[in-house]
């Protein structure tokens, strides 16, 4: 019993002295941003692997989750009679909560631990002490451009995957269902409120962006550099960015639509 | 307290330096001089913390005790940015070569001077060309580290480290992987350097041969203390059973093969256990 007492408080200890490291490495990596805005090429760079490469699994996700998202939204619907207020409702899901959080999902899963793993492999190859002996700083060098390019492309992505996905749920609507597809597009957007709902899941992807890559970034960072240290990091930044996401989730679903 | 304690002549000068990890001492209150213009070898056993000194020379850690004098400067009490305008004038050559895997040979030796200098890319080829000739890879520039061997990787490595022509280098096992030929040429470039450019050279190597014919002062370390330094010359004199051990390779003597640990028939015999 004492043994376990034990155990759990170096556990406890350990988490608060690594959320204390990330939270300086998050300091460090933000004041170091600023270094990025003269070279816009090597955040073009990580854009395109961050973001771009990212596209293909965003597009056909959202496309199938809008798709179930018809199907299942007009077996409902149709129950009450109100099948024209399908457009509304695969519309407001996806803005509101799918959109942003199952793109962030994917996007820890798709990039982040790829940004896990390289940052990692770098640490023990002893690159990135080779660039501080170069006098060059790692943070500003490979971490800020990495986290910029995050920052910016979760959110347009999650925009992709909710366009993506409301025409899913029309193709099932009006292409499968035989819905009216005026009725779907009128409706949405008589509906769908531009602040309570668009704005507020963007904020939610900005939100979701800033803690992955933050999570991605920092276990690489922080990884052992051993084979085996860059595996369990990559395994850590995906399943601690899930927790954090849905988490997170949770408490911004309940601030923003508390009221309704 | 910043008082200087360097004589004139030394570049880089250590002094009561303790440093250790976890429970091992690494250091035990050492002190190191390391002159301008010369090259100094700091031999040891494997795992007595030569990489670890170099570390801690070029700031990248703090030591429990003492202080690092680099060209009248003290390494740990130097601001961040400070620190690294010092180390633009400190190259460093790492054991594993520590190349950006993800741009070819030219790109990594452009690096610092791509991330230092405003030169013209032209500029910027013409001196990658004249490092990359003096390590006799200029033909590999369009190579990837990964299409490298260990070898080349190391000498790509060190026309990178004289890329921003530093005043000093530190080569941390430049011989290990290299052919006999290339060990000659690289001992050859490693003292020609030295002259021709004005650089002081530390060198930490297991490769007493090669080594003691460049070295102009060798120091040796072993269980955390300095066991003997001096001129190659005096060092193969030395009647120190360290010294003596090291300059001819004997596996007996008072540098052990083995880490330490408790008696061997014991730990075998002490079943149950898993470590
Ligand atoms: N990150 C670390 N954490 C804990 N101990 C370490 C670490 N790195 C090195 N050590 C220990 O420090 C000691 C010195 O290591 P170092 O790499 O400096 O040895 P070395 O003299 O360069 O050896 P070699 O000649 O084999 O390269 C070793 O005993 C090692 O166990
Ligand atoms: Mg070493």
């Amino acid at each position: 019993m004492i043994q376990y007492l034990q155990t759990l408080g170096a556990q406890t200890r350990a988490s608060f002295t690594k959320l204390g490291r990330a939270t300086l490495f998050l300091l460090a990596v933000l004041s170091g941003i600023h270094s990025v805005v003269p070279r816009p090429k090597l955040l073009l760079n990580q854009l395109y692997s961050v973001g771009v490469l990212s596209f293909l699994i965003i597009t056909i996700s959202g496309l199938f989750v809008g798709m179930v998202l018809g199907l299942q939204g007009y077996y409902t619907l149709s129950d009450f009679g109100a099948e024209e207020s399908l457009g509304v409702m695969v519309a407001t899901s996806l803005v509101r909560e799918l959109g942003p959080v199952v793109s962030a999902l994917l996007f820890a899963g798709r990039a982040g631990s790829a940004l896990t793993a390289e940052i990692g492999l770098m640490k023990a190859t002893e690159q990135l002490s080779g660039m501080e002996m170069m006098a060059i700083d790692p943070l500003k060098r490979i971490i800020a451009p990495r986290f910029l390019a995050g920052l910016l492309s979760l959110p347009l992505l999650s925009a992709l995957f909710s366009a993506v996905g409301i025409i899913g749920g029309e193709l099932v609507g009006s292409g499968l269902l035989g819905l009216d597809e005026g009725a779907y597009w009128s409706q949405m957007q008589a509906k769908l409120d531009f602040q309570g709902d668009i704005v507020n899941g963007i904020i939610k992807s900005i939100a979701f962006a800033f803690v992955t890559t933050w999570i991605a970034l920092f276990e690489g960072y922080d990884a052992i550099p051993t084979s085996e240290g860059v595996s369990r990091a990559t395994t850590r930044t995906v399943v601690n960015s899930a927790f954090s996401i849905l988490g997170l989730d949770f408490i911004l679903t309940a601030l923003m639509f508390g009221d309704h | 307290m910043d008082n200087n304690p360097q004589p004139s002549n030394s570049l880089v000068s250590v002094r009561n330096l303790s440093f250790s990890r976890g429970d091992k001492k690494i250091f035990d209150d050492i002190s190191l001089d390391f002159e301008r213009g010369k090259i100094t070898a700091i031999m040891g056993p494997s795992g007595t913390g030569k990489t670890t000194l170099l570390r801690l020379i070029g700031g990248q850690l703090s030591p429990d005790q003492g202080s690092i004098w680099v060209d009248g400067q003290n390494v740990h009490h130097l601001r961040r940015h400070e620190l690294y305008t010092l180390r633009k004038r400190m190259g460093m050559l790492f054991q594993s070569g520590a190349l950006l895997t993800d741009m070819t040979v030219f790109d990594n030796v452009a690096f610092p001077l791509r991330e230092h200098t405003h030169l013209s890319e032209s500029m910027i080829r013409t001196l990658v060309l004249m490092k990359l000739q003096a390590v006799g890879l200029r033909g590999a520039r369009h190579l990837m580290p990964n299409e490298l061997s260990g070898g080349m990787a190391r000498r790509i490595a060190l026309a990178r480290a004289i890329a921003l022509d530093p005043m000093m280098i530190m080569y941390d096992e430049p011989f290990t992987g290299q052919d006999p030929i290339s060990m000659g040429a690289l001992a050859h470039l490693i003292k020609s350097l030295n002259n021709t450019l004005g650089l002081t050279s530390i060198i930490v190597s297991h490769d007493v041969h090669e080594t003691s014919l460049i070295a102009d002062y060798i120091y040796m370390i072993s269980e955390s203390r300095i066991v003997g330094h001096g001129t190659p010359e005096a060092m193969r004199q030395s009647n120190s059973a360290w010294v003596e051990q090291f300059m001819t390779g004997a596996a007996d003597g008072p540098v052990h093969f083995h880490y330490p640990a408790k008696d061997y028939i014991d730990d075998l015999l002490s079943s149950g256990k898993r470590y």
